[in-house]
């Protein structure tokens, strides 16, 4: 793993978080959608939250399939659920949220979890088929 | 009954989301390091050979029918129950499909990484 690579599953982590943050935010503002009137959400897509948002989570997409590209599923879901943590610490220390005991051992627990991921190799390494088949075999020789 | 939709909608959002994610990283995988790609080809041919990838958008409209089953659900239970539930069973069912489906190497350091993270999403949105 390289420092770019860091640098992609960090910024899944922002742009994730950030993302639902702007769209939360934002959609306070528009209020409540009634089912009825589904096309009330088309004037939330003039609210500046919103678009931040929408800008926010599409980065998000980019890196998480950039991260896709050289690392496994199993590698990159739980490596960046250090997000849920981050989410934590700012709304305890940020937000002078009430954190309970129960969500500090969750906090825990997901740490583990990350630090156990971040100590294993990032991708399964398939050998190529075509290596072993008789015909390469009789190629080498 | 209500709790019967609400269960069948966890189901159906959790499947769709794994559905989505193993789609998307297959068609990555087929498609390589973009970092190399782009180095070799250029940014424009990677966003070409992205959006010419068919199992990429079959990924995304899963992940479409996983948001709005998601929102369905919301709809009808609570999301103390919704949230945990969908989110916890996603890590699982990602990891038992990346296994057969990728032919990932789900060892166990990655299982205990899963479970590790699974209960501790529970404890973060249940309390």
């Amino acid at each position: 793993m390289t420092l770019r690579k860091y640098l992609v599953l960090l910024s899944i982590v922002v742009f994730g978080s950030t993302g639902d943050s702007f769209l939360a935010r934002g959609m306070r503002d528009v209020g409540t959608i009634d089912v009825h009137h589904l096309p009330d959400l088309l004037h939330a897509l003039a609210n500046p939250w919103v678009i931040f948002g929408i800008f926010s989570l599409l980065a998000f997409m980019s890196c998480y399939m950039t991260a896709l590209s050289f690392a496994d599923l199993t590698f990159v879901l739980p490596a960046t659920s250090i997000g849920y943590v981050v989410m934590t610490f700012l709304g305890h220390f940020w937000l002078h949220e009430h954190v309970s005991p129960m969500r500090w051992a969750g906090v825990v627990l997901i740490t583990a979890g990350v630090g156990v991921i971040a100590g294993g190799p990032s991708r399964t390494e398939h050998p190529p088929t075509h290596a072993a088949s008789p015909e390469s075999l009789q190629e080498r020789q | 009954m209500r709790s019967l939709y609400t269960w069948l909608c966890i189901l159906s959002t959790v499947c769709a989301a794994t559905a989505g994610d193993v789609l998307i990283a297959k068609a990555m995988r087929r498609i390589g390091d973009l970092g190399h790609y782009r180095r070799k080809h250029g940014s424009l041919q990677v966003i070409a050979r992205v959006l010419s990838s068919g199992l990429l958008f079959g990924g995304i409209f899963f992940m479409a029918i996983a948001f709005f089953s998601n929102l369905v659900g919301l709809s009808w239970a609570d999301l103390s129950l919704m949230g945990p539930a969908s989110a916890a069973l996603t890590f699982v069912t990602n990891a038992i499909a990346a296994k057969f489906f990728l032919h990932e190497n789900v060892d166990r350091r990655r299982w205990f990484a899963t479970i590790f993270v699974c209960c501790g999403v529970v404890l973060l949105t249940r309390s």
